[in-house]
């Protein structure tokens, strides 16, 4: 296949496949790191916080948050979009650009979504816990019952249950089919009977035959093409939990598509901050180049660039309609008494991607890494935003209030970022964190000296 | 007992030049083991397009009728209630539970038809002829059951000619 000359390669350090191999599974053999204690023992102590947390609210109920009457959704609903947003970025990495034909994402596609899975997990937590009784919450799932009763299909919060669940089984299977060739070099590779038995069981007794290959990719493209539409409606539904109420501030068409973007953008910013540090604690930098770097950043400037004009065409919006409610709504966002909270999501989500406009910027990995955590800050503010600013003022100044979370519902945001990162860790010492696969494929159109790979 | 002969290259360029020269010969490969999808290989040992293709769009089609008429059952049939004065059969708001079914359904078909198609699943015990194959060597596997010593011999010599190492008679 003809690839430009100029074009810089994907993989550097002129590889051939078995170095392949062996460069990407050394994370998973031996003993792991210090590093990976001194992480896992961070994170799990997060983890317990929120356990601690999730006992007070089931043992005590919703009284031990800050909610009150008029604020009834505040961090559990903000932690949930937050969550399911940046899943967004895994599906877009190995859906859309799969079937946009990016090479690049083979690097990064393994990794970014198992942070999908693990964020829907993080994500579905918020929802389930926040009915309180947490027993209780196959309750809305439709399933005949003695009350001979039906959930409510014209709520978007059922729409919701169906597009989260199917969004993580379908992401599930994705990565789990994606995953059954690299379990195969996993097994083969495997030093001790018990290794060998466990990923013998999990590969599924993958052969590599070109029967099985020829399928294997016609699985991965028509999944791509699920995904890829499943993906902007799971947003567009979370989105729909808003957009069809009549609270000013939440009743705007603009929603989907700004939620959307507003996903992706988040996500990415997610992936950025895993694999800056992933790369060099795994030793993976010549497969996790700047040039990946540099492409999740001009994807972060777009979709930032797209949150941004969401933004201000909301606040436009809220001018030109001439409705009181809606422009008070805004007016109150910006200088009303959170407006701290706006300006952070302004400064952090409109004005901070703009810098990757700089090459010096977007191909540095102090400046990148930097960015992407007040993109993650900013996202969460963003949805903090939407949640509180436009529920604490409602039509009733009489009811006005303000919402402040208690410790019970720090625990829990803060333990699900703990358990996010025990996940992650446990994940890149149990499966190769990069497509072994995939990566062998693109070796030899777009590794390093090019035609060098096959001679060992 | 002989049952199958297997040789290896350590290059998909070399194997698909190979390929071509065995397959000119009149020999059939029964199977070719790749690291990886390598580009060109099923034209060359002519395999036809999937089509589980046709699996997922049946179980598409599936799903959405069975998310559909699930919806419209309990609404207008098994449980009809009046939220805020909306239709009881109210379609725009049935799309997203459809949706979300039908992809569920199609994604799920796909891959169990994947599976049971290439007998892949837990537990399978398919041979495994190199342990190389999943890192960087690309094996063909010729059925050779029954045939005569003399055939064989000349089987070694095509696979030899054609550039492939490590032959091997296997029962």
């Amino acid at each position: 296949m003809y690839v430009s000359p100029i074009r810089e390669p994907l993989i550097r350090g002129a590889k051939n496949y078995s170095q392949v191999t062996k460069d990407i599974l050394a994370p998973m053999a031996g003993t792991p790191s210090k590093y990976w204690y001194m992480g896992i023992t961070l994170a799990g102590a997060a983890a317990l916080f929120g356990a601690w947390a999730t006992f007070m609210t089931v043992y005590y109920g919703i009284g031990t948050w800050g909610l009150n009457k008029t604020v009834g959704w505040g961090w559990g609903i903000t932690n949930f979009v937050w969550w399911v947003g940046i899943g967004h970025a895994g599906t877009f990495i190995s859906a859309i650009l799969l079937l946009f034909r990016q090479k690049w994402r083979t690097s990064i596609n393994r990794s970014a979504e198992a942070m999908t899975l693990i964020a829907i997990a993080c994500a579905g937590f918020f929802p389930l816990i926040h009915m309180g009784r947490l027993l209780l919450g196959f309750f809305i799932f439709p399933y005949p019952n003695t009350r001979a009763l039906w959930v409510n299909f014209n709520s978007p919060l059922l729409w919701d249950v169906f597009a989260i669940s199917t969004y993580f089984l379908v992401s599930l299977i994705f990565w789990y089919v994606g995953l059954i060739p690299d379990i195969g070099t996993v097994r083969d590779k495997a030093k001790t009977k018990i290794r060998k038995a466990i990923y013998g069981f999990l590969s599924f007794g993958w052969t590599g035959s070109a029967k099985h290959w020829s399928r294997h990719e016609t699985v991965s493209l028509i999944l791509a093409g699920l995904a890829a539409p499943l993906v902007l409606s799971v947003h567009t539904i979370v989105s729909f939990d808003f957009a069809t109420s009549v609270i000013p501030g939440w009743h705007t068409t603009i929603f989907p598509p700004y939620f959307v973007s507003g996903a992706v953008f988040s996500g990415f910013a997610m992936v950025l901050t895993l694999l800056i540090v992933a790369r060099k604690a795994l030793n993976l930098e010549e497969y996790i180049t700047i040039n990946h770097i540099e492409s999740m950043n001009k994807v972060i400037i777009v979709t930032g660039s797209i949150v941004g004009i969401a933004y201000i065409t909301e606040f436009f919006m809220a001018w030109y309609s001439g409705v009181e409610y809606e422009q008070y709504a805004f007016m109150n966002r910006a200088f009303g008494p959170y407006a701290w909270a706006y300006w952070i999501m302004m400064t952090c989500n409109v004005i901070t991607p703009q810098l990757f406009w700089f090459k010096k910027i977007r191909t540095s990995l102090v400046a990148t890494f930097i960015i992407s955590i007040f993109v993650n800050i900013g996202m969460w503010f963003e949805r903090f935003v939407i949640v509180v600013t436009s529920l604490h003022r409602d039509y009733l100044p009489s009811s006005w209030t303000m919402y402040k979370p208690t410790i019970v519902e720090v625990g829990l945001y803060v333990g699900t970022i703990g358990l996010f990162f025990t996940l992650f860790l446990i994940f890149i010492r149990v499966f190769p964190v990069i497509a072994i696969a995939e990566v062998k494929s693109v070796l030899k159109s777009s590794g390093d000296n090019k035609i060098n790979a096959h001679h060992e | 007992m002989n049952n199958y002969i297997t040789a290896y290259y350590s290059d998909e360029e070399d194997l698909l030049k190979g390929l071509k020269q065995i397959i000119s010969k009149g020999l059939k490969v029964n199977d070719v083991l790749t690291p990886f999808p390598v580009h060109g290989l099923d034209k060359v040992i002519g395999l036809r397009r999937s089509r589980l293709t046709r699996v997922a769009f049946a179980g598409g089609a599936i799903g959405a009728l069975v998310g559909f008429l699930f919806q419209a059952w309990v609404f207008t049939n098994a449980y009809p209630i009046n939220f805020g004065g909306k239709p009881f059969f109210a379609v725009p708001s049935f799309i997203p539970v459809t949706f979300e079914i039908a992809v569920l359904f199609a994604a799920f078909a796909m891959v169990f038809g994947f599976l049971i198609h290439n007998k892949l699943g837990p537990g399978s015990k398919n041979i495994i002829h190199d342990e190389r194959v999943t890192d960087d060597r690309f094996l063909i596997v010729l059925d050779i059951k029954g045939e005569a010593n003399d055939k064989i011999k000349s089987i070694e010599t095509i696979l030899s000619d054609a550039g492939a190492q490590g032959i091997t008679i296997k029962e």
